[in-house]
């Protein structure tokens, strides 16, 4: 079995929740495989990090370089092909930084890149057996992969529940020596913060919240409609902000606002994990969608199959009767 | 600028509802409406407005058959100036990586500035333009949601946690994968379509390509799908059954049990 490493989100001087949902991943893979933790950063805070995670982890590589001082998926490229073994399986988070790291890294590597998985099945000689989702979600299909050269695996966040087993004990092991040039064309500039909106999504206690299934800019008013006689305010999806039918402060999702409401009112929403990846606090979830295939029922605790633009009207008249 | 957009035939999976066929092996596709990947045609749109303001052409390229001819001929109604289908019978069942390679060898037949991809497609997998960047070696960004030109190189803001945006910049030539939302894409309309119904796009095959038939395909690839299968429901939503009425009395309940009336 080759190595396995897991690369390390973290931010301000605390690991991300995906670094433990990683090591579960790692021990499907390979229940006796030592895993080692790749924590990359500059100075500050990240032997604070390499240090949370040594108890996790069978070793922890520390690379602290000023390159690094901000995430850049270029240099960590540049850095991880030079100090990985060429036949190791690279665990990453499937978000942000990742979607930028892994698919060109498994390229520099000539390992096979795995993206976005939901499960493991196991390890079969040089097979691995995972689980991936395709159609937003709504089809999964069994994945198998040859990784007889190595593999960069980009694992959904969440999916997995971290392992909080502290079992590792592992030691931290300083490879900044042996970054090679991480000179890269591309140049970090500012981080520009997102906007504050009308309303703060973030504080509400109950949310209706507009998807897809809205179909029409003049059809939004109705949901407002309902949103005032719950007493709740409006937040949206995605394809709604790129429609500019809402502003972007009213977004839920990972590129979005994370919010934690009592009641979360899903309309016409089909439940992406980018989408709910934001929705946080185990609220009630109510979901109305006309497509009963629609993943936001699996993760919803009451579900209507109904078309919004006819049941939300109804739904408020009664409301409005209370 | 020379532009060359990728784009994907896929089916629309916001008009569909999609069902897994008795095999288990594919989707049922005869019922499916499909149209260009809805990232693709914001890349596409991208594309056209940084021409327009500095010059040069767009190119839109497809892997596919000749079923796909469609979607190039749709972006090029759009106002891209150019098409080329890369089609080969051995083409079928190439994986991710066998994609980005068959592009990366259309790339170096011609003289590009700029590369861009939508930032996924219908598989999810956001794998193809960092890895075409790879091969050749350009630099890369992912979910750039906005391009500003600048001498010799693009200013780019990155899509990230929270809705903020990283600035970075970046070099000619370059591969930027575009995420929803950069822009307003333009309607196509019927008229659109006829207008470029017998401009002539060009076919490349592997041998056109200088690509080993072997290096692709369904044989080649590492990243095989064994089936498709629906997810676990696991515990699911209860579904609230019975006249519209009932279910909003039902609802209703819910509502005021769970703190979602005030």
């Amino acid at each position: 079995m080759a190595d396995i490493f897991a690369y390390i989100e973290h931010n301000q001087g605390v690991a991300e929740d995906s670094a433990l949902e990683l090591l579960t991943a790692a021990k499907k893979i390979s229940p006796d495989a030592a895993v080692t933790a790749i924590v990359m950063g500059s100075g500050g805070d990240l032997d604070k990090v390499c240090n949370e995670m040594a108890a996790s982890y069978n070793a922890v590589w520390k690379i602290d370089n000023a390159a690094f001082s901000f995430p850049d998926a270029e240099a960590a490229r540049k850095a991880l092909v030079n100090i990985l073994p060429g036949d190791c399986v690279l665990l990453v988070p499937h978000a942000h930084l990742g979607m930028d790291l892994s698919p060109g890294l498994s390229i520099k590597m000539d390992s096979t890149f795995i993206s976005d998985i939901v499960d493991v099945e196991g390890l079969d000689g040089n097979t691995l057996k995972v689980i991936r989702q395709e159609f937003a979600g709504q089809v999964s299909t069994h994945v198998h992969a040859d990784i007889a050269n190595g593999a960069v695996v980009n694992v959904r966040p969440g999916v997995f529940q971290p392992d909080e087993s502290k079992a590792g004990g592992g030691e931290v092991v300083d490879k900044s020596g042996d970054l090679g040039d991480v000179s890269v064309k591309r140049k970090y500039l500012e981080t520009v913060e997102a906007e504050a909106g009308e309303v703060d999504i973030t504080k509400s206690e109950v949310l209706v919240s507009v998807g897809r299934g809205v179909e029409e800019e003049d059809n939004i008013e109705t949901m407002f409609d309902l949103a005032e006689a719950m007493g709740a305010d409006v937040s949206c999806s995605r394809p709604i902000v790129d429609a500019k039918w809402l502003e972007k402060p009213r977004q839920v999702g990972t590129s979005g606002q994370t919010v934690k409401p009592k009641v979360y009112m899903a309309l016409g929403i089909s439940g992406s994990f980018q989408h709910m990846g934001g929705v946080k606090g185990n609220p009630f979830i109510v979901a109305v969608n006309k497509n009963p295939k629609a993943p936001i029922f699996q993760v919803a605790d009451v579900g209507v199959e109904a078309d919004i633009l006819e049941f939300v009207p109804e739904l408020t008249e009664k409301i409005k009767e209370l | 600028m020379e532009i060359l957009v990728c784009v994907k035939r896929v089916p629309d999976t916001a008009e569909n509802e999609i069902e897994i066929n008795s095999e288990g092996n594919d989707i049922e596709r005869d019922d499916l409406v499909y149209s260009v990947n809805e990232w693709d045609n914001y890349a596409v749109e991208e594309a056209i407005q940084i021409v327009d303001k500095v010059g040069g052409s767009v190119t839109v390229v497809t892997v596919g058959d000749e079923e796909s001819e469609e979607v190039l001929r749709r972006e090029m109604a759009m106002g891209a100036q150019n098409g080329l289908l890369l089609t080969d019978d051995g083409f079928e069942g190439t994986d991710g990586k066998g994609i980005a390679s068959i592009l990366a060898a259309a790339v170096k037949k011609g003289n590009y500035d700029l590369i861009l991809t939508g930032a996924q497609a219908d598989d999810g997998a956001a794998e193809v333009g960092g890895m075409l960047a790879a091969m050749l070696d350009y630099p890369y960004a992912s979910l750039v949601n906005t391009i500003e030109t600048q001498d010799g190189k693009l200013k780019v803001g990155r899509e990230v946690e929270g809705g903020n945006q990283d600035m970075y910049e970046i070099e000619l030539p370059c591969v930027l994968s575009i995420q929803t939302g950069i822009n307003e894409p333009r309607y196509v309309g019927i008229r659109g379509i006829r207008k470029v119904a017998s401009v002539e796009i060009p076919e490349y095959g592997a041998s056109d390509l200088g690509i080993d038939a072997s290096s692709v395909g369904g044989d080649a690839a590492k990243v095989k799908r064994m089936d498709y299968f629906m997810p676990e429901m696991g515990e699911g939503a209860e579904m609230l059954e019975g006249s519209t009425e009932e279910i909003i009395e039902k609802l209703i309940e819910y509502l005021k049990a769970k703190g979602g009336l005030k």
